[in-house]
């Protein structure tokens, strides 16, 4: 019971990572209806950003750890907005209403681009980074098994929960959140109705990569280290996670985004941990098969 | 054109029994029961949402009916007799006596019904394929039979004489067909680069490259101007004459419906409210209720006042 | 659509006259400078390095500035050049017209001096040696344009040599009949290019000498898998239009297949490489069944998924795979039973008489996969033509369509699956034999995304698109392997602009399977991709 509360723990953390990258990729599909391949390499990008952002601020004199924190995420989350930016308007833009397949393509190359410009500038060594926050509670011992919730696991999991909620009022309650809805039910409608369609999009790009940043700092916080390459794995377990909880649903990514973090844990915790990843895409492609869009997606009616 | 009306020599193709459709909580078709006979060109009318497409798709294999039974019999209506004993052993189809054999297509999948059971279709909102030639799509549309021929492509990668004379005389029955449409010039233009009455056309010829008994018939007329309009009729009538077809025929333009027809069937909110020769059906005051909207109670006032 | 309704995003103003330097065009280049430093400043700037065990901070903030120079006055130069010429609906392509007479004359240029450098042996190695030993990027820059010079020379050769070749026999081209000797010779010169292709395919290990031989033998061998892989793929995505994600997979039991038959049971290549197909078209098969409900991406993402799933099984199942040390000493690929040995009785050096050299074995590898690949197409021209062929367009272009006139989608989307998978193995099998090791290294998400890649840059559903595409890809990346830090940046950011340039692919359109009076080509913008 205890090791179960504990892998529970774990995976939770690492869900909730995958769901802030995951929601990234749900949006965007959702209102442009591309997958943006090259997502996981923004969240390796915010990961970097928010890296050098820590390290400036220690070296500039804010001790302060959660100032620093604070500071960084508010670094990294812009920066990291600019380059989701950029990606749209330079490789996803002039593709609009072109070919599906070319903006698929344009996203991996984009993908390898990013992640080789990554090695190139910051050396493709991976980064350790010491733990800044350090302790926890023990929540319960005995059996010899103590079931531990460190600080870390503790401010991942709420700062998810916040930003969840600071996202869910974005998109429930604001205009640029009415716009994203409406576009993302029928473009040419809400251009027609005064919906200025290029921004919108831009704007999902930018709050896809600013979370994916969040979950970067997180990343590099929890693990302690990174590399150019977590973009690629992390990305592939997140768009994983958004098509499980059904693509285009937001509180589908995040769901999805749990689920996978709990398959992944609990599966290394009781069987192997080399199959993890097996037992993550086995579930992903059962879910499908029988229940093709995801679990909390709109069933797609096959309109004759 | 009522002319076949009087034909009692006409035996049932179609037998449609309680069928029922829900989406949910949404009864698109409600325990219809229809009859169509062979030879005869069927109209269904209604409303706009009464359930007429939902019946195709029901007849032709894209939706499974939450009940009922649908039992097509090739030959003679004969065939019907084996209908009890196909339906009790769970077959999807049986053979009777001679020729003859009976189809339950609400067990078939939707190829199947085009492939054995022979019933062909025609869309809505058209679906060619558009990317493909006018002539490639009449040849997918035999399908079945040159397949075969290829020996299942083992024999045509191979290159055998049977595969090409198929060929052959697929490429000539696509040929028929463009020449009867008016598209032979066109054969090798790609199919969405025909104008929209020509996709129509082309759609009809489609359905008839798979040699069906019966042609579902999906709003042929819609979005056709007058003159299409009269050519699609004597297009129907003549493929009616010469190759010996049942039409089964979704249509909102009554210029059409009646001019062809030789019996109708009223759809209204799933179901069927009545059934007649094109006359009867003009005659009839519930029909005049339904299209314009009146509660039932008040279908005889109306009745009146449209002086019947 | 929205382009239409929306108005122009960008800051500039397009109606000026080109060549004018104006107000708003340097506050666009302003303020592309300053989001390019923001970018580049955030990665660039600053160097994450280790010292002493330590995470430090390494300024270089020229870097940065020099990068965001570099993009402000790139585009300040494309505004002025390119886009405002690019008014009143113009398009990039419009603006060729105008430059052509420039591109005739550098053509000609170009291919002379691909003479030059093709007939004086040397010439070539020392041009790129003396511009690399500038700057190496200097060198791989030279290395390029020399390669593309002495290619397209051999090109329009080959091209040349067919022309002549049908004169001789009597086949004029129809608009040139009747028509002076030059006419007949340039008339719809284009259409000799694949057989001029096919040429040098067949000519290359003769085309060549001296150090550059290997080379050029060892690289058109890797491109040809390629090729080989992008036609296999290209029944899937491009006829059958269902977008695989995990064609790697396929490839990966192909080779693991003959490495293990071969290891373990010492069968022959020949015998294993049916094998290899067959049961990658099996997996092909089994992988298909359960996903063939999932449409689109859907779709993509499960073969994705099962991509990884047989690499993850590759990696951990040590007692049968080796586990990330792979497999070692696969039997090489032998001439029918005469092993390419430097000593030895019944060596294919010692029967046929010759003195060992290691450039038979590469030619024969390359005969071998050349002729692979050769059926490969053969048979998919073939398949095109045949019922089956003819099921997959029209399972991507409508599938509902499809069931309505009698096909059975199903099958038909499995015997895709199945054949893409076979030639995915056989593909396979041959790269374990050329390699003699394999590891799951090799068989990485990276390489599904290349082949895919291949093939819509190629234009989906195009034989010969896919390879130009290889060609290009895969040759630029191999000529680039000096380069090994820029040589992946260029070739993601060559992807994105090539896509953007042809969203179709290089070779969009299809040719009809059947004509009644003329074979025309169909345009690329009727052609669907399929939803599967």
């Amino acid at each position: 019971m205890d090791y179960f509360a504990q892998q529970l723990i774990n995976g939770l953390t690492l869900g909730s990572i995958y769901g802030l990258i995951a929601i990234g990729y749900t949006m965007v599909y959702g209102i442009v209806g591309m997958i943006n391949f090259a997502h996981g390499e923004v969240f390796m990008i915010g990961a970097f950003i928010a890296l050098i952002a820590v390290l400036s601020l220690f070296a500039l004199g804010v001790t302060a750890v959660p100032l620093a924190l604070l500071l960084a995420l508010v670094i990294a989350m812009a920066l990291t907005g600019l380059w989701g930016w950029a990606i749209e308007r330079l490789a996803y833009r002039p593709l609009r209403n072109s070919f599906r397949l070319a903006p698929l393509i344009t996203a991996i190359g984009m993908s390898i681009a990013l992640q080789t410009f990554v090695a190139l500038t910051q050396g493709a060594r991976s980064k350790p980074l010491p733990p800044v926050i350090r302790g926890g509670f023990t929540l319960s011992e005995g059996n010899g098994f103590a079931v531990s919730l460190s600080y870390m696991q503790i401010l991942i999991i709420v700062t998810t929960v916040v930003v969840m909620a600071a996202f869910s009022y974005l998109i429930n309650s604001t205009s640029l959140g009415r716009a994203q809805r409406a576009c993302e039910q029928d473009r040419k409608m809400a251009a027609l109705c005064g919906v200025n369609v290029d921004r919108t999009i831009s704007l999902t790009f930018v709050i896809g990569a600013a979370l994916a940043a969040v979950a970067g700092l997180m990343f590099l916080a929890y693990y302690g280290v990174i590399d150019f390459f977590v973009g690629f794995v992390a990305g592939i377990k997140a768009f994983t996670a958004a098509v499980l909880g059904g693509i285009g649903s937001l509180p589908g990514a995040m769901l999805g985004g749990l689920l996978i973090g709990l398959i992944e844990v609990f599966w290394a915790g009781y069987f192997t941990a080399q199959y993890k990843d097996v037992a993550a895409f086995s579930i992903l492609a059962i879910v499908l098969i029988f229940m093709p869009s995801g679990l909390l997606g709109r069933p797609e009616v096959e309109k004759v | 054109m009522a002319d076949g009306v009087s034909d009692a020599t006409r035996d049932d193709l179609l037998r449609v029994e309680n069928l029922t459709m829900r989406f949910g909580g949404l009864v698109a078709v409600d325990k219809l029961s229809f009859t169509a006979r062979r030879g005869d060109i069927t109209a269904i009318i209604g409303p706009n949402g009464a359930g007429k497409t939902t019946f195709f798709n029901c007849i032709t294999g894209f939706y499974k009916p939450t009940e009922g039974r649908i039992a097509l019999a090739h030959g003679s209506e004969a065939a019907f007799e084996a209908l009890p004993a196909a339906t009790f052993r769970g077959k999807q189809w049986t053979k009777a006596n001679g020729a003859c054999a009976v189809f339950l297509l609400e067990r078939m999948p939707g190829f199947e019904i085009a492939r054995l059971a022979r019933v062909a279709r025609t869309f809505q909102n058209i679906r060619l394929f558009a990317g493909m030639t006018l002539l490639e799509n009449l040849l997918v549309a035999q399908h079945t039979v040159l397949n075969a021929a290829s020996g299942y492509t083992i024999g045509g990668l191979l290159g055998l004489a049977s595969f090409k004379r198929a060929e052959a005389a697929a490429i000539d029955k696509a040929a028929y067909w463009l020449r009867e449409i008016g598209l032979v010039d066109r054969a090798d233009d790609p199919a969405g680069d025909l104008p929209y009455g020509a996709q129509r056309r082309l759609e009809i010829a489609r359905a008839m490259c798979t040699d069906p008994v019966l042609l579902c018939l999906d709003e042929p007329a819609a979005g056709l101007n007058p003159r299409e309009s009269h050519e699609l009729n004597a297009l129907l009538l003549k493929i009616r004459e010469e190759h010996a077809l049942s039409i089964l025929l979704i249509e909102h333009d009554m210029g059409v419906v009646m001019q062809i027809s030789d019996r109708i069937a009223v759809l209204d909110y799933g179901k069927k409210i009545a059934e007649g020769t094109p006359d009867e059906i003009r005659a009839d005051p519930r029909v005049i209720a339904a299209y314009l909207g009146v509660p039932d109670d008040e279908v005889e006032d109306v009745g009146a006042e449209v002086g019947l | 659509m929205t382009d239409t309704l929306q108005p122009e995003t960008s800051p500039v103003t397009r109606t000026l006259p080109r060549g004018h330097i104006t107000a708003d065009v340097l506050k666009d280049a302003g303020i592309t400078f300053v989001i390019a430093l923001l970018l580049f400043g955030s990665i660039v700037g600053l160097r994450t390095d280790t010292v002493n065990g330590v995470l430090v901070l390494i300024p270089q903030f020229g870097k940065a500035l020099a990068l965001a120079t570099a993009v402000a006055v790139g585009r300040l130069l494309l505004d002025v050049f390119i886009w405002r010429r690019m008014t009143d609906g113009r398009t990039f392509a419009s603006l060729i017209p105008s430059a052509l007479p420039v591109l005739k004359v550098a053509g000609a240029v170009g291919v002379t001096f691909g003479l030059a450098l093709y007939s004086i042996p040397g010439f070539r190695a020392s041009l790129v040696a003396g511009a690399g030993s500038g700057h190496p990027a200097l060198g791989a820059i030279t290395d390029l344009i020399t390669f593309a010079c002495e290619s397209t020379f051999l090109v329009i050769a080959a091209m040349s040599i067919v022309r002549a070749a049908r004169l001789v026999i009597g086949q004029t081209p129809d608009e040139a009949v009747g028509q002076g000797i030059l006419r007949r010779f340039t008339a719809d010169f284009g259409r000799e290019f694949p057989i001029a292709l096919l040429l040098i395919a067949l000519a290359l290990p003769m085309l060549t000498a001296g150090p550059s031989q290997r080379y050029a033998i060892d690289t058109a061998t890797q491109i040809l898998i390629y090729v080989m892989l992008g036609w296999g793929l290209n029944i899937v995505v491009g006829l059958a239009g269902l977008l695989d994600l995990g064609y790697v997979a396929f490839y990966a039991v192909g080779a693991y297949t003959y490495a293990l038959i071969s290891t373990q049971f010492g069968w022959s290549f020949w015998v294993c490489l049916p094998l290899a197909g067959f049961f990658a078209a099996l997996w092909g098969i089994t992988l298909g069944f359960p996903v063939l409900r999932l449409r689109g991406d859907y779709l993509a993402i499960v073969t994705m998924a099962f991509g990884e799933i047989i690499r993850i099984v590759l990696l951990n199942w040590q007692s049968l795979t080796g586990g990330p040390n792979g497999i070692n000493r696969i039997p090489k690929l032998t001439f029918f039973g005469l092993p390419f040995e430097r000593t030895g009785d019944g060596t294919f050096a010692s029967v046929f008489g010759l003195k060992f050299d290691p450039l038979h074995r590469m030619v024969f590898l390359y005969y071998v996969i050349l002729a692979l690949a050769l059926l490969t197409n053969f048979i998919t021209l073939r398949l095109r033509r045949l019922p089956i062929g003819r099921a997959w367009e029209a399972l991507r272009e409508d599938e509902i369509a499809c069931r309505s006139v009698g096909i059975n989608t199903v099958t038909t989307k499995l015997t895709a699956f199945a054949i893409g998978a076979m030639f995915g193995g056989f593909a396979g099998s041959f790269f374990a034999a050329r390699q003699g090791f394999i590891s799951p290294e090799s068989f990485t998400f990276m390489e599904s995304a290349l082949v895919l890649a291949i093939v819509v840059l190629g234009g989906l559903g195009s034989q010969l698109g896919v390879v130009i595409a290889a060609v290009i890809l895969i040759g630029s990346a191999e000529r680039f392997r000096d380069l090994e830090d820029f040589r992946m940046l260029i070739f993601g950011l060559s992807m994105v602009l090539v896509m953007i340039w042809r969203p179709r692919g290089l070779m969009s359109g299809r040719t009809p399977s059947a004509f009644l009076n003329a074979r025309k080509n169909i345009s690329g913008s009727f052609v669907k991709e399929g939803r599967g």
